[in-house]
């Protein structure tokens, strides 16, 4: 059984949502960045998405593209990132919580996608999101998913309808991840009751746990979500508090990584207000 | 490689791929509408009431056939080939823009979308999306670099005139590439009401395909008018390229034909040694943006590169899928010319033939000066000037250190 797969069953056990947190490899800075994964599963995260900058992120609001921008040029690459993760298994021990690599196909690919799949399976790296791979194009990557042991997590959004969600699913695993709004990361929200319709509707086709993200800025809005979905997605709200930890001239506050698992943390807590059948 | 197929005309296949290039990477929200799109294409492709009203907006608004010009003292003075221009910037709005813009805004109406979006690099893409928003009344934003609307002020006016709101993006270089990022951001979240009209033969599937139909009228008109002219066909012919919907438009309908010599233009910039160009054919690599799969210029991880040209609507570091075929098949030729070089270009067909052309088309022209004087004398030689230089006349003034106005 996949750590995801895990996961979710330890979900369901303990009769609670889960937090799926996403934070920008490399930002603001490698040292930085590798702190504030090191300490996101004790703040509350349940899983975690680790974002691999791209010039050019079509899906993200400014948010997640300013997180992408700090992190490309603090230096991140690819290697590093896989970095990040080798460590994290490593020095935490933390042989538990998920890790998803997040992105765009271009990086993947440019590796060439099977070397990407064993160097990301050998680093620690769970599974992979990317958001420009529909299931029309996501045949080239997963038999090296498959053979590697990297979940591939599709997304399905509101135009997603009952005809196409087949064909979606047929190239997910680890679970689905609904985005809730149409839009780009961190801009609007889906109210609670769009977001009950839409995973009672993707619930009829999959068994797979889902994921809904985009737009959840509060812990209130984590908590309507978590009533509904196995766990709520968070980003941009995420890398906010990372900007909001930097001074004028982009240098970092002390109070920066602090501030960034309070806020973790007061997200988990209202997600784990909700008791779950 | 694979071998030659029968026919360079019968791409993309059903999943919009060229070879390996080409296909439908965008994010899954868009997927259901760009499915939606390509069937209403294919619907209207098949329907006579449809091309009916194209063709008649062809003719009575944007002013079409353009006329196949022979120029005579460009031809004397390269001493080679005969050269004809395909005089496309005459075209309601100064450019070839305006054949795919009418194709794809008769289809958003057809569709009932009731919102246009369009990105532009130089500005002529935004004046045409402009103009057939105004013609058939439905509001059109365009997204423009920062930067381009600087150095294209002209057309930044013309479609703010025309009704059409300018959104400049600030985003990395603030040029083409991240205005049509903007724009995919714009229609993830308006995709239910709203219409993308793409510039040129990239994106995602069926954009390619559909851009290069509604373009391909240039190169039909070409081989009738040199029948006419000369009573066969063309020898050579020579585009330049940015995303590459010019010299789509003008070759596709040659291909096939094995004598037909078929030459893309890309901007070279400061020189390609440089790095500071917009050649993704001879200085990038195949890698995915923007929907499709094509050559790209980017760094060794995949990150994207800025690209750099005097011209604006070729500062692009990526091209049309099916151009990135058709070099791997070795069909069309690329090569590149330098921001000088369609500067110089520019300047001699203001002198010699009285026409001021584009910097894009400049760029085109800058190879016909290389190429049409090692040619032989009955070699005929077609070059589409597929846009007018107007807009371009306070940058190239700049540029040659002359202070309009005084």
């Amino acid at each position: 059984m996949s750590r995801i797969t895990k996961r979710f069953a330890q979900l369901k056990a303990d009769k609670r949502a889960g937090l799926v947190a996403y934070v920008s490899a490399g930002d603001p800075d490698l040292a930085l960045s590798y702190q504030i994964l090191k300490g996101l599963p004790a703040a509350g995260a349940d899983l975690i998405e680790l974002g691999m900058p791209f010039t050019d992120p079509m899906a993200d609001g400014p948010s997640v593209q300013h997180a992408g921008q700090r992190g490309l040029k603090a230096g991140i690459t690819v290697d590093a990132t896989f970095d990040m993760v080798r460590r994290f298994r490593k020095e935490t021990g933390d042989g538990e919580t998920p890790i998803l690599l997040m992105g765009y196909y271009n990086l993947v690919y440019q590796r060439g996608v099977e070397r990407f799949c064993k160097d990301a399976a050998a680093a620690g790296v769970d599974g992979l999101i990317l958001v420009d791979l529909p299931p029309e194009e996501a045949d080239e990557l997963k038999p090296h998913a498959l053979a590697a042991g990297i979940e591939t997590v599709l997304l399905a959004a509101p135009t997603t309808d009952e005809k196409r969600l087949p064909a979606v699913l047929k190239y997910a695993s680890g679970f689905l991840y609904f985005v809730s709004v149409l839009g780009i990361t961190g801009t609007k929200s889906a109210s609670e009751e769009a977001v009950r319709t839409h995973v009672e509707r993707i619930k009829r086709h999959t068994a797979l746990p889902v994921v809904v993200g985009f737009g959840i800025k509060t812990p209130d809005q984590a908590a309507a979500v978590a009533r509904h979905a196995d766990a709520a997605a968070i980003g941009s709200a995420i890398v906010d508090r990372v900007k909001a930890g930097l001074d004028d001239k982009g240098k970092p506050k002390p109070d920066l990584v602090p501030g960034v698992f309070a806020y973790v943390r007061a997200l988990a807590d209202g997600i784990r207000g909700v008791r779950k059948a | 490689m694979a071998p030659t197929p029968n026919s360079f005309r019968i791409g993309p296949d059903e999943r919009g791929h060229f070879g390996i290039f080409g296909g439908r990477f965008v994010a899954e929200t868009l997927m259901p509408l760009i499915l939606d799109l390509e069937k209403a294409y294919n619907e209207a492709k098949a329907d006579p009431q449809f091309q009916g009203e194209l063709n008649y907006l062809l003719s009575h608004y944007a002013g079409r056939p353009s006329p196949l010009y022979f120029a005579e003292r460009l031809t004397k003075r390269l001493g080679g080939a005969k050269v004809y221009l395909k005089r496309d910037e005459l075209n309601h709005t100064g450019s070839h823009k305006i054949n795919n813009v009418l194709g794809q805004v008769l289809l958003a109406k057809r569709m009932g979308k009731t919102r246009v979006i369009a990105e532009t690099g130089a500005g002529q893409h935004g004046v045409a999306t402009a103009t057939a928003c105004a013609l058939f009344d439905i509001p059109c934003v365009v997204f423009m670099g920062s930067v381009d609307v600087d150095r294209q002020a002209p057309n930044v006016f013309r479609m703010k005139m025309l009704g059409a709101e300018v959104r400049p993006v600030t985003a990395g270089a603030a040029t083409l590439k991240d205005a049509m990022n903007e724009a995919l951001r714009d229609w993830v979240a308006t995709c239910e009401n709203t219409f993308y009209c793409i510039g040129t033969v990239a994106g995602p599937h069926p954009y390619p395909a559909m851009v290069r139909d509604f373009q391909c009228v240039i190169g039909n008109e070409v081989r009738k008018q040199m029948m006419e002219a000369e009573g066969r066909l063309p020898d050579t012919l020579v585009a330049c390229i940015g995303g590459g919907s010019n010299a789509m438009g003008l070759f596709h309908p040659f291909l096939d034909d094995a004598g037909v010599r078929i030459v893309g233009v890309e901007a070279a910039g400061r020189g390609i040694e440089t790095g500071e160009h917009a050649a993704s054919l001879t200085g990038g690599r195949p890698g995915v943006l923007h929907g499709n799969r094509t050559y790209l210029l980017q760094d060794k991880e995949g990150q994207i590169q800025e690209a750099h040209s005097i011209s604006a609507g070729l500062d692009y570091p990526g091209i049309g899928p099916e151009h990135s075929w058709l070099k791997e098949q070795g069909r069309v030729e690329y090569v590149s010319a330098t921001d000088d070089e369609a500067l110089e270009a520019f300047q001699l067909l203001c002198k010699l033939e009285g026409i001021i052309p584009a910097l894009e088309s400049s760029h085109a022209l800058a190879h016909v000066t290389k190429l049409a004087p090692e040619l032989p004398k009955d070699n005929l030689l077609v070059m589409n000037l597929s846009g007018r230089g107007d807009k371009d006349v306070p940058q190239v003034a700049a540029r040659l250190g002359v202070t309009i106005g005084s």
